[in-house]
């Protein structure tokens, strides 16, 4: 009976929702529902399988800060991310990004990037405003997804903390001219790593430069140069990565021929930087080759990056009921190299060659219950005689515009112990169809 | 405050470089060649076009690279396909170009599918089913009424952003219709005998074509629209030729031939390379010559072409 009736009233609906049709089609367009004015939406997936025997990243020089850091053993999500964008009006376009990590139980959301961009200006200017990825350096603006490996080069981690990011206003200026000649200057809040925070949350500015050209019809090239600085009131040190694990830190490779135990070592190490202030200045050179400019088949992609980071302040350090503090003047150089090549539609190869150097120096040292030997080890600023070296290679492969499978193997270097990593990675990107810069 | 002068300074520097004198021409920022060509026609010495793809890239696929935004920051109309073609670079290209006369919405941004019917709707939205676009085809420069309707924009649009040229490009449109429609008689003439040829083709990019020479496409060497040939499909169409019964093989010139190539050598089916848009074969320099050459390139693969 039941089946009967409803059966009865199909035709009804059907007809109902007919009518509806007949009226969009005699106005040439489809109805507009209010979702019709939803920004784009882009989900990247990214998960890992990743064998390794270390637990935390130590780079002997380097306090480490933001996102730095190594992926978990075994298998984990690396950095799942939901971005949404669209024009806000005439004069405005909005985006935001956020990733969605998860460990030890539990899920984070963390908002990489939010801003605006003023389009309407003219003569060439932009203007961003919000929290974004600053225009500094090349890697810097491109989110992680889009990198051609499945870690961040050794420099952003050490010197940015992943990327450098800022809240506050930037402008750029693309130059009338037949060639490409793009400044840009920015002010922020500077109190990320490497900044701190700061009384006037305005200290951080950054300037780049970037130019750049075809050679024939067959290559591309873009170099850039930029510069930041900031200054801080106080800065925590102390890498966060949704891989590691504050508990297990300094239970890895280098020596604790110390006194102190283990235990009580561990869990309470506190240190910060005070009165900071620091600059980055920075160099970086992109060349992509392809046969008539048609990537489809093959093409090669060469990228450099070099920077010098200049930090000092007055550094404090703790471990349970022992204290120094001393002042502190680093002076780093970082640089990455790196190939691409796809060989054949789907499959590429690449290698990347990391170094990080560390010069800092010391004075005024103070310790209650340490000495300035173990201050130096503790708190992992004594820079190693050695460079820190790593390399990497990759072979890649795209089924299509929007997968992409990924094995990795690195050997990292840090001047203490020599530790590999191997890594399967997923990158799956659903949803509008994503737009990358060169 | 130094940064605050800093920023003054820089302000001042870049406004005095900025104000550039009134242009002589019009600035053409061109998407693909055939609408560089298009607009050339139509303009004539009022407009200075550049094409940002050569006809033997695919333009589905290139990156907002620095010779590009520096192009874009200096033009005063865009004219791009649209429908999707360039969705994976121009929007980033915009955004980066400082220029609003360009922006979508403008006088000066034209994507030319806006203003034509699209075949290949899909009837279903799924990445399942390869990179498609979700307003229809996108390569609408392949048949020539859609281009006439097109020309007829792009001279409306020119007349607004230049008035002071505006009875030239109503003159200049009116004399490309003339030649178009004679053009387009003789066209149809002298393709009678593909009406009906059946085609195996590597990607959709010349349906439009097909479409107006009453030509079938019977399968596609691209297993999903953009995803490259795999030797599991090649194998399946080749299977199918049994009773789909392909007369040519057809790509384009700026994609790759081998799974054309693979499939006329067990079939005996000539492969055509057509150039797909103006320069994508030494022949093809102009529109007129793009439509020439690809029917005669066709007629000339049929089996027993006289």
């Amino acid at each position: 009976m039941k089946y009967t009736f409803s059966y009865k009233l199909l035709p009804i609906v059907a007809l109902a929702s007919a009518s509806n049709v007949v009226y969009a089609a005699g106005q040439g367009s489809i109805n507009t529902y209010s979702n019709e004015f939803n920004p784009a939406i882009s989900l990247i997936l990214d998960g890992r399988y990743t064998d390794i025997d270390q637990t935390e990243l130590v780079l002997p020089g380097f306090q480490l800060g933001g996102e730095a850091g190594l992926p978990e053993q075994g298998f984990a999500l690396g950095h799942n991310e939901l971005a949404l964008s669209a024009s806000v009006d005439n004069l405005f376009y909005g985006q935001t990004s956020a990733a969605l990590a998860y460990h030890d139980g539990e899920t984070e959301l963390e908002l990489e990037e939010a801003f605006i961009e003023a389009l309407g200006l003219g003569g060439g200017f932009t203007v961003k405003a919000g929290r974004f990825f600053s225009g500094v350096g090349y890697l810097n603006g491109i989110h992680d997804h889009a990198h051609d490996f499945s870690n961040r080069p050794l420099v952003y981690d050490a010197f940015f903390g992943g990327h450098l990011v800022d809240t506050g206003v930037q402008a750029s200026w693309v130059a009338p001219l037949d060639f490409y000649l793009n400044v840009g200057a920015a002010v922020g809040r500077g109190s990320e790593f490497p900044g701190g925070a700061n009384d006037g949350n305005d200290k951080g500015n950054a300037f780049f430069v970037k130019t750049g050209g075809d050679i024939g019809s067959h290559s591309s090239w873009q170099v850039g140069a930029s510069y930041y600085r900031t200054e801080f009131d106080h800065r925590e040190s102390g890498g966060h990565d949704h891989g590691s694990h504050e508990e297990d830190a300094h239970d890895h490779g280098h020596d604790h021929d110390h006194d102190h135990g283990a235990d009580e070592a561990h869990a309470e190490i506190e240190q910060a930087l005070h009165d900071g202030e620091l600059d980055v200045v920075g160099v970086d050179f992109v060349y992509k080759w392809a046969p008539n400019g048609n990537s489809r088949e093959t093409n090669f992609k060469f990228q450099a990056e070099y920077f010098v980071r200049n930090e000092e302040g007055r550094t404090e350090f703790n471990e349970g009921e022992n204290s120094a503090e001393a002042l502190y003047d680093g002076e780093q150089t970082g640089y990455y190299v790196q190939a691409i090549y796809q060989f054949m539609p789907s499959w590429r190869v690449g290698v990347r060659y990391d170094g990080l150097e560390a010069d800092n120096t010391f004075s005024e040292f103070a310790g209650s219950g340490i000495d300035q030997d173990e201050f130096l080890e503790e708190s992992e600023l004594a820079s190693s005689e050695n460079d820190i070296t790593r390399y990497s290679v990759m072979l890649d492969y795209s089924p299509s515009h929007f997968s992409r499978l990924r094995f990795q193997y690195g050997s990292l270097d840090n001047g203490i112990t020599d530790d590999g990593m191997f890594t399967v990675q997923y990158i799956m990107s659903m949803g509008s169809h994503g737009a990358h810069a060169f | 405050m130094t940064l605050r002068s800093l920023l003054f300074g820089l302000g001042a520097f870049f406004s005095a470089l900025t104000a550039v004198p009134v242009l002589a021409q019009v600035n053409v920022f061109a998407c693909e060649p055939e609408w560089a060509a298009l607009i050339n026609e139509i303009g004539g010495p009022y407009v200075k076009s550049t094409s940002a793809t050569t006809a033997f890239q695919d333009a589905h696929y290139i990156e907002a690279k620095p010779s590009l935004i520096a192009k874009a920051r200096n033009a005063d109309v865009l004219l791009c396909t649209g429908a999707e073609l360039e969705v994976g670079w121009l929007p980033i290209l915009l955004r980066q170009s400082g220029n609003p006369d360009i922006q979508p919405g403008k006088l000066g941004h034209i994507l030319a599918a806006d203003y034509v019917e699209k075949i290949e709707v899909p009837e279903r939205l799924d990445r399942s089913m390869g990179d498609i676009h979700g307003a229809g085809n996108p390569h609408v420069h392949l048949d020539p009424y859609r281009m006439q309707k097109i020309a007829d924009v792009v001279a409306q649009r020119l007349a607004k952003i230049d008035p002071e040229h505006g009875a030239y490009y109503g003159k200049s449109a009116a004399e490309f219709k003339t030649r178009w429609q004679n053009a387009i008689q003789r066209w149809e003439q002298q393709a009678k005998p593909l009406k009906g040829k059946r085609v195996v083709i590597h990607h959709r990019s010349q349906s439009y074509l097909f479409n107006w020479l009453g030509m079938d496409i019977v399968a596609d060497l691209e297993p999903r629209p953009g995803i490259p040939p795999t030797s599991r499909h090649l194998a399946s169409v080749l299977a199918e030729t049994k009773t789909t019964q392909p007369d040519l093989v057809v790509v384009s010139a700026y994609q790759n031939d081998r799974g054309a190539r693979w499939l006329s050598k067990r079939t005996d089916k000539p492969v055509v390379v057509l150039p797909f848009t103006v320069g994508g074969t030494k022949d093809a320099n102009n529109l007129t010559q793009l439509f020439d050459v690809s029917i005669q390139r066709l007629l000339e693969a049929l089996p027993n072409a006289g």
